[in-house]
């Protein structure tokens, strides 16, 4: 890596290893920028139109009740004063309380976000096994109908709108087939029979070897995860396409053909092998767009996860709960982003 | 995209624009366009893509004219009726409302929408990205790392909180999807106007005593226009399906608009008994945004032909 | 598509999958009752801050009251419950309970007159939103010690005037006057606040069932209170699960996962007609759909043409189309079912009047109008029929579509022209409507009354007001009910308030459910004599 051999030759006095100097100015970084997103947020919450007293007390409050809830939430301050109010507080790990749900904003995170997570992991799976084996094809047998079919059923994932695609799918798969529960995530009498570990279904049943339970929620999440794997499926495949036909007219793969190697060895050993990091890039990046951008396949499922619980919250004026949510994608997002740009870093022959 | 109106439309002109010598940068420039067509042309499925926007585009404009009711009349009496009935070929709504006719009010409604968008969030990216590519500095570190938050926004989440705030409405909506679509255009905006920078020609106009504004108006910005065109033609499907996502939501444009994302929206309670009435809009929606995708699938093919027929 | 088809494409489908997928009827546990409802609206089981519809279902059978409906006879009215009996001073001012041995709260408790009295004082002291249903008898946090006290196995309540004293006990009825286990409520205390804080997600009550686990917006679970004192309820554990779509929960009762579907939409209640094993049980509720004109605005306080846009209302339209079965037209402010519930409909859709009142008024050509509306399917429904019909007078009609807390702020703010809104009544006694729809004593903007319809629409209600009160003090049934009609009357006529419909509950349920009572107009559901 050129910055680090740059420095290590250099001719700085401090005894600071480099990699600790890039480390704290990555941090800064994800700093900066997750501090301006709850800036952003939380000023978009402010001048909502949405009064979050009468979410608190309701309909029928008095005057003298509105002014005491008023005060009770702090919105007497100036705006500065409370968002620093707000950070000073979730510094020390206090996200404060969600005025819809009337608990700690933690807590309800803990909730719905393993909710989420499984929906999301489950659907990059699906969108990994059957992309990137449609994205080498398409790319070997370019112009085939493999080929064809790859781009069409990119296309129409790329043009669906999931939430009618959720809808049509609950009404074919649930209600007409029965092939698949409904919408929520566990059966009415499955629920609190697994001690919960994780707070992944499919993982604490399987811990807990109850199969029926597992089944069950199997059955809930194989409908939503994969209409999300079809359209991380879409992009991985798109883009698994696009850089093997890269490799695959490159000079080194002529050579390895002209020597006689065998089409498959060539394929896989060669041409996949080299570009193995940039998809785990791009499945990064279809991975944390599944995360966030899960919202109205939550709503079509009723879905208990962190995409409803924050369309909810934003639309109730629960600010403390939207400010929360975001913190938790904003981090997951940035997070993946550096992960990716150091695999890019530490493997990326041109990088280096 | 359109062929260029030829200037001198005379025999000939296919000569003209094929020539391997232009004589000016105009015939260059619709030389290029002209060159591209062609190649679009020979693209069976962007062609579709093309003819399907078209025939929207002619129902928006004339939709008064095909329309077979009022999009917005209401009759009680004659609700949730399946398509092909009497006078209804798409059916009826919850409300009685001719279902055919709102489809064709609400094109209009989503390519209003497109139009704006592909208008807004491109110059709000424009501004940013050339400002910050061409000052440098810690104004480019600032505006970089402000694109950078809004780039870690859930996006649809963004929009939303700004509908919230804004109030729900389609020019509300507008604003919000611009306001969630701008970074990547501020990218661009920012890549090219690096390049451009410190080009001889940009020097030379220094030289001359243009201020930045005048430079970064008159021509940093020119330069940049064509890749930011392309990259709006790719993210249309994109903006369509925000802007539908929206209306589902109850965000979009208000009741009793024929937009489509709400159309699914209200259908939804009767889909299990009457799956025409979300249905239909669904599969609109569908329509165009793939034809969006089929002809910037087209485009990509032809302005980076590393990807295709290499 | 029809059930049989769906029934058959299923069985098709079954064969053809060897029975591989074929659907698994699920079948709820005999002692085990699985209801599918909306409780996203659950912020509290505080009985002295919960004033939510659903937060109401789990507060009915958890907490006892001094006074309670009997689910099986609600017209009866209020019957004891925790008190026995109870007499009334002959003032008139103060009333005397005698409280009932044998009740035990969940944590094995007696509940005792001292329950009692901190249960109501407590709801005084903390004022949460529900407090006015007791303290407009006169308690404030400072006097309330002294106005409700115990001796022995007796709780007096003393009132600043005589009161009737239906209205009295009708209060008590609300889940405010649930009685709490004052040993467990102050073991939680934090900082004073009388355990409100672990109040919130958990129960202390001697009713019939106990909390056992809440997940907001997903499910509330509750067991049998093994230490309740009435008979044991056939159903030891009740599921109620949040299920927001109405399709969802037809396919989930047809499929047997559930026992009761509150939610259906009237085409989902039509698709489930026919099907074997399901039955819908309609039951008349307290909630009332009404629009009402803000009186600021000059054109809509034109009598003339209030009384055009009451005319130019399709009820009957609306009713017999998409709010089918689920609600009925009613004009008055009192719910069918209440004391002095008034039955006149002296306005139906007459186009040709509504036009003739138009032109007789001040505003012939109408104007623009903006109708306030929550975002919500129903009434979205109901504000674009409005749109519809008054816009054939040539009103221009905007709709302004917000969550429910945007359209209730401009309400309370009095910026609205045209409010759309529901209201339900909050106790059962008449006054609860009267005095929000027909009380308005200080009309002006200081007044800050928000918690008054009358007020949000800038009404002066003038000797309405009066007479609401009187009506509170008169203990003669038939002379109340009498004057609840007068002023019924009057209302209909001259207030800003188009009241249009009073909701019918249509529950689907498995054919074996019996005893399912939602409540009625008065009072919330009542799990324990339900059988299946």
């Amino acid at each position: 890596m050129s910055e680090i051999s740059q420095t290590r030759d250099g001719q700085q006095g401090l005894a600071v290893p480099p990699w600790l100097k890039k480390l704290v100015a990555t941090l800064l970084t994800v700093a900066v920028t997750l501090l301006g997103l709850l800036f952003v947020t939380f000023m978009i919450g402010r001048v909502m139109p949405i009064d979050p007293v009468l979410a608190v007390i309701g309909e029928r409050a008095t005057q003298a009740q509105y002014d005491a809830a008023f005060k009770e939430l702090g919105l007497d301050k100036s705006l500065l004063e409370q968002f620093l109010i707000y950070v000073r507080d979730v510094l020390s790990g206090d996200f404060g309380k969600s005025i819809r749900t009337g608990q700690e904003v933690t807590t309800d995170i803990a909730r719905v976000f393993p909710a989420t997570l499984e929906l999301a992991t489950l659907g990059t799976v699906i969108g990994i096994v059957l992309g990137v084996p449609l994205g080498v094809m398409a790319a070997v047998y370019r112009g085939s109908w493999i080929d064809q079919l790859a781009r069409f059923v990119g296309l129409i994932g790329y043009s669906m709108p999931i939430f009618w695609l959720g809808l049509v799918g609950l009404l074919i798969f649930y209600g007409i087939l029965d092939w698949v529960e409904g919408p929520g995530r566990l059966g009415v009498f499955y629920q609190g029979l697994v001690p919960e570990r994780t707070g992944l279904l499919l993982v604490d049943s399987a811990i807990a070897g109850d199969w029926t339970v597992f089944k069950n929620a199997f059955g809930h999440i194989i409908l939503p995860a994969s209409l999300l794997g079809y359209y991380s499926l879409a992009y991985i495949s798109r883009m698994t396409r696009s850089f093997m036909l890269e490799q695959l007219n490159s000079e080194y793969v002529t050579t390895a053909r002209v020597k006689g190697l065998s089409e498959r060895k060539v394929i896989w050993r060669h041409a996949f092998r080299n570009i193995r990091i940039q998809l785990i890039t791009v499945i990064a990046l279809a991975y944390a767009n599944l995360l966030e951008g899960s919202v109205l396949t939550e709503i079509i499922f009723a879905w208990p996860g962190l995409g409803s619980y924050i369309t909810t919250s934003l639309l109730a004026n629960d600010m403390n709960s939207v400010l929360g949510g975001t913190v938790v994608i904003g981090t997951i997002f940035v997070a993946l982003n550096i992960f990716s740009d150091l695999l890019y870093r530490v493997f990326d022959p041109r990088a280096k | 995209m359109t062929e260029l109106p030829n200037p001198q439309p005379k025999p000939g002109w296919r000569e003209w624009l094929l020539t391997d010598a232009p004589a000016s940068r105009g015939q260059a420039r619709a030389a290029a366009w002209y060159a591209g067509w062609l190649a679009l042309r020979g693209n069976t499925l962007a062609m579709f893509g093309l003819l399907v926007l078209l025939f929207l585009i002619l129902c928006a404009l004339f939709a008064p004219l095909l329309a077979s009711q009022d999009p917005f009349v209401q009759d009680l009496g004659a609700r949730l009726l399946p398509p092909g009935s009497e006078g209804y070929i798409f059916g009826t709504d919850s409300l009685g409302r001719d279902i055919y006719s709102r489809l064709l009010y609400g094109a209009r409604i989503s390519l209003y929408i497109v139009a704006l968008v592909a208008l807004v969030a491109p110059l709000l990216g424009l501004i940013i990205g050339t400002i910050a590519g061409y000052a440098g500095g810690w104004v480019d570190v600032v505006l970089m790392r402000f694109t950078d938050i809004f780039l870690a926004f859930p996006r649809l989440i963004l929009a939303l909180a700004f509908v919230a705030a804004l109030g729900a409405g389609i020019e509300n909506a507008v604003l919000a999807i611009s306001l969630t679509a701008w970074p990547p255009y501020a990218r661009i905006a920012r890549a090219e106007t690096l390049t451009i920078r410190n080009s001889d020609y940009i020097h030379a106009i220094r030289l001359q005593g243009a201020g930045p504004v005048r430079i970064i108006t008159r021509h940093v910005w020119p330069l940049c226009i064509s890749s930011l065109v392309i990259r709006v033609t790719l993210d249309m499907a994109g903006i369509i399906l925000t802007a539908a996502g929206l209306g589902f939501l109850g965000l979009g444009a208000q009741p009793p608009s024929p937009e489509w994302g709400a159309m699914v929206s209200e259908g939804r309670k009767y889909i299990l008994d009457h799956w025409w009435v979300a249905t239909i809009p669904g599969l609109a929606i569908f329509a165009i945004s793939l034809a969006f995708n089929l002809l910037g699938d087209g485009l990509r093919d032809v302005l980076d032909p590393k990807e295709s027929k290499s | 598509m029809k059930h049989r088809n769906l029934l058959r494409t299923t069985a098709i489908v079954a064969a053809l999958m060897g029975g591989v997928a074929a659907p698994v009827m699920a079948e709820t546990p005999p002692n085990m009752l699985v209801i599918a409802n909306r409780i996203d609206d659950i912020k509290t089981f505080d009985p002295a801050e919960s004033f939510e519809f659903a937060g109401a279902d789990v507060s009915r059978n958890v907490y006892q009251k001094l006074v309670n409906f009997d689910p099986m006879d609600l017209d009866a009215g209020y019957q004891p419950d925790i008190a026995e009996s109870w007499e009334v001073a002959e003032d008139g001012k103060s009333i005397t309970f005698t409280i009932a041995e044998g009740n035990t709260f969940s944590s094995g408790n007696p509940v005792r007159a001292e329950d009692v009295v901190f249960s109501l004082t407590r709801a005084v002291k903390l004022d949460k939103t529900p407090s006015f249903i007791l303290t407009q008898f006169g308690f404030t946090p400072d006097n309330v010690d002294e106005m409700i006290t115990a001796d022995g196995n007796t709780v007096t309540i003393k009132l600043d005037k005589e009161y009737a004293v239906s209205f009295v006990l009708n209060c008590l009825t609300a889940t405010i006057g649930g009685i709490v286990d004052m040993e467990t409520a102050m073991a939680n205390e934090v900082d004073g606040d009388m355990g409100n804080e672990w109040l919130r997600t958990n129960t202390a009550g001697s009713g019939p069932y106990k909390v056992m686990e809440w997940k907001p917006n997903e499910s509330v679970l509750m067991d049998l209170n093994p230490n309740f004192a009435g008979e044991k309820p056939a159903m030891e554990r009740v599921i109620v699960q949040h299920i927001q779509e109405s399709a969802t929960q037809r396919l989930q009762l047809e499929r047997g996962d559930i026992d009761v579907a509150r939610n259906l939409s009237p085409e989902d209640v039509a698709g489930l007609e026919g099907v074997e094993g399901v039955k819908i049980v309609d039951e008349l509720r307290g909630r009332l759909m009404y629009f009402s004109a803000n009186q600021k605005n000059e054109m809509l306080s034109d009598p003339k043409v209030l009384e055009a846009l009451k005319l130019a209302t399709d009820y009957e339209g609306m009713a017999n189309s998409f709010l089918k079965g689920q609600y009925t037209v009613h004009q008055a402010f009192l719910p069918l079912t209440f004391l002095g519930a008034l039955e006149d409909k002296p306005f139906s859709y007459d186009m040709d009047a509504a036009k003739a009142a138009l032109a007789e008024s001040g505003h012939p050509d109408c104007g623009p109008i903006k109708i306030s509306v929550r975002e919500a399917q129903e009434r979205l429904d109901i504000a674009q029929s409005l749109q519809n019909t008054w816009g054939q007078l040539g009103c221009d009609i905007e709709l302004v579509v917000g969550t429910g807390a945007q359209t209730l702020d401009r309400y309370r703010a009095r910026e609205h022209d045209i409010y759309l809104g529901a209201w339900g009544p909050d106790y059962p006694d008449p006054n609860t409507n009267a005095g929000t729809f027909a009380y308005n004593p200080d009309n002006s903007d200081e007044a800050g009354a928000t918690g008054l319809l009358a007020w949000r629409n800038a009404w002066d209600a003038g000797p309405m007001s009066d007479a609401t009160l009187a009506a509170v003090q008169e203990n003669d049934t038939d002379a109340r009910r009498e004057m609840y009609l007068e002023i019924q009357k009057e209302h209909q006529q001259v207030s800003p308030f188009g009241v249009m419909f009073q909701q019918i509950e249509q529950n689907g349920m498995g054919a074996s459910v019996e005893n399912f009572v939602a409540g009625g107009a008065t009072t919330a559901v009542s799990y324990w004599v339900i059988t299946k």
